[in-house]
């Protein structure tokens, strides 16, 4: 504390220091170091996340010859709008699902107390990289399989399978379920391996010795303690979903309605809206995007108050 | 291992083997798709094709430069706020854990919609790619904080200060000759994440037109699609370094970022 008085009083010469007690100069030094440290990390949110953010929010009630209106936000509820939106939470409800369950049963089976340790390492660099991995490379492997022209595509179909004929296609919401899989899936077992390992092996022995068989275990001890983290991960994957944007992009050229989309079309002047039109869909995924953040906080410090031994 | 749960195990396996399928066969498919010389001619043309271009090494070497940009912006800002959080203002370590969570509440096309109707100036910053790191420092704040915070709450900072201070180290030799050097490790995984993300990032640079690395892999897949697939597997090698990089300096701590 003496030196942190003596070094920044000195650097930082307020007006009229002599009129301050020694315990009071230490404070104030504290203060400017404190605003000297923080201050530049604060300024830089405040000046390029929250003043943007909050710039939409008037722009989105702004009239187009100013005045306050309502009219962009009530084109919300348009049905255009109302589709883009259903596509969005339809597309991340359904990713997200198939990440739970199938990157949850990969974590139990892949990194349980049983397995080799050598999947248990593999699985846990490919998870990493999956999860790295989206965005343009992503869609590009999935046209370049699954495609109208991919290789799995054209293969089956020497075989007689024409999977487009028969309905499946990439550029479709359940294609692009598929898609979004391959990083919701790892980004799952990232999330839920910690929640696997704090499974104690005696709860298991306990339930065992009481002559519970492996499915009265899961149902009444397993499950239980994990819901917490299940749920957690669930919406960690949602929002994960949500706001993707890159992916497809690549994968439908901006032609399927989603909301990033459609934001970005109007930025990119694709489409006849006004800006504000743009800053009341931006706001409406902010508020999507509020409530799941807030749901995962509430489920964290659940998970938080079971999880410590 | 009691045969239960040997069997337990075992009974995994099928479903392992449709798992590894899922991720293998796109990978193994682009692999052969950038083989590809079209009818039943197989060969490596993609990639020379791809390697003479020299736009695609102008918008490797700027997505290159402006990760390491936003590394060196990032941590200016991070390292002396999380320090000093850490050492003198704990109680300000909620207001931290809230700010590193708003990156994901503002998705980064509402991010890029909010900063264009704020800041149509000056030229000099928002006419060049470097105003992209601006944005690129907020993507990789949440990860380059949890970095720093794990890092310094191992290291004791407080027990540390006082036994530099007291052996008469001053506070440019604190931070340069004490903490920093035992905060290598959480820098070096912090950076290569951010090295992951604005390799990969293609939102801010699509929208706001800079031809980038990943916005250039898009722009190829409209015109030569083997190519694509080529520029794919490079971007999925350069993930699989990055983050190979962040598991070994993490003692196996895996890290999420992304341009999804």
């Amino acid at each position: 504390m003496v030196e942190t008085g003596q070094v920044l009083t000195a650097a930082t010469a307020r007006p009229a220091p002599w009129q301050l007690s020694a315990a009071g100069r230490r404070a104030r030094a504290a203060t400017v170091a404190t605003a000297l440290f923080v201050g530049p990390f604060l300024l830089y949110v405040t000046a390029f996340l929250v003043l943007p953010a909050l710039r939409l929010l008037t722009q989105a009630f702004s009239g187009a010859k100013g005045g306050v209106t309502l009219q962009y936000v009530a084109e919300l509820a348009e049905p255009q709008v109302l589709h883009a939106f259903a596509n969005s939470i339809l597309l991340s409800a359904f990713s997200a699902l198939v990440g739970l369950i199938v990157g949850g049963l990969t974590a139990y089976f892949a990194m349980g107390p049983n397995a080799p340790r050598g999947l248990r390492s593999f699985v846990t660099t490919f998870s990493a990289v999956a999860a790295n991995f989206a965005g343009v490379p992503l869609a590009f492997a999935f046209i370049a399989t699954l495609g109208s022209l991919g290789m799995i595509t054209v293969w089956l179909k020497q075989w007689g399978i024409d999977i487009y004929a028969a309905g499946f296609s990439l550029y479709s919401l359940s294609g692009m379920v598929l898609v979004y899989a391959y990083f919701q899936i790892p980004l799952m077992l990232i999330v839920i391996a910690p929640a696997l390992e704090g499974l104690r092996r005696e709860w298991r022995e306990a339930a065992e010795n009481l002559g519970a068989s492996a499915g009265d275990y899961w149902r009444h001890v397993g499950l239980p303690i994990l819901l917490p983290s299940l749920l957690s991960a669930y919406i960690l994957l949602f929002g994960n979903a949500f706001s993707a944007y890159a992916t497809p992009y690549a994968l439908t050229s901006g032609s399927l309605a989603l909301v990033p989309i459609e934001i970005s079309n109007v930025l990119s002047g694709n489409v006849m809206l006004a800006p504000q039109t743009g800053a009341a869909l931006s706001i409406g995924m902010i508020v999507v995007m509020v409530v799941v953040m807030a749901l995962y906080a509430v489920i964290a410090r659940r998970v938080n108050r079971w999880g410590r031994r | 291992m009691s045969a239960g749960r040997r069997r337990a195990w075992g009974g995994g396996i099928p479903f392992l083997i449709v798992v590894g399928l899922y991720f293998a066969v796109p990978l193994i498919a682009t692999g052969l798709f950038s083989l590809w010389e079209g009818g039943s001619r197989y060969g490596p043309a993609a990639y020379i094709a791809v390697v003479q271009q020299a736009p695609l090494w102008a918008s490797l070497f700027l997505s290159f430069r402006l990760a390491l940009e936003t590394i060196l912006v990032g941590l200016v800002i991070l390292v002396p706020a999380v320090f000093w959080m850490h050492l003198r203002t704990p109680r300000l370590k909620p207001v931290f854990d809230f700010i590193s969570v708003l990156p994901f509440v503002v998705p980064p096309v509402v991010l890029v919609a909010g900063m264009t109707a704020l800041y149509t100036g000056p030229d000099w910053l928002v006419s060049t790619p470097n105003y992209l790191v601006i944005p690129y420092v907020i993507l990789a704040l949440p990860y380059t904080y949890r970095a720093l915070d794990v890092g310094l709450r191992a290291l004791d900072v407080r027990t540390l200060t006082e036994a530099a201070q007291n052996l008469g180290a001053g506070w440019g030799m604190l931070v340069f000759r004490v903490v920093i050097p035992n905060l290598t490790t959480a820098l070096i995984g912090a950076a290569l994440l951010t090295i992951a993300i604005v390799m990969g990032e293609f939102t801010f640079a699509n929208i706001l037109l800079f031809n980038t690395f990943a916005v250039y892999i898009n722009y190829i897949g409209g015109t030569a699609a083997t190519q694509a697939a080529a520029l794919t597997l490079l971007s999925f090698v350069i993930t699989w370094l990055a983050m190979t990089g962040v598991l070994l300096t993490g003692r196996g701590q895996v890290q999420i970022g992304g341009a999804r």
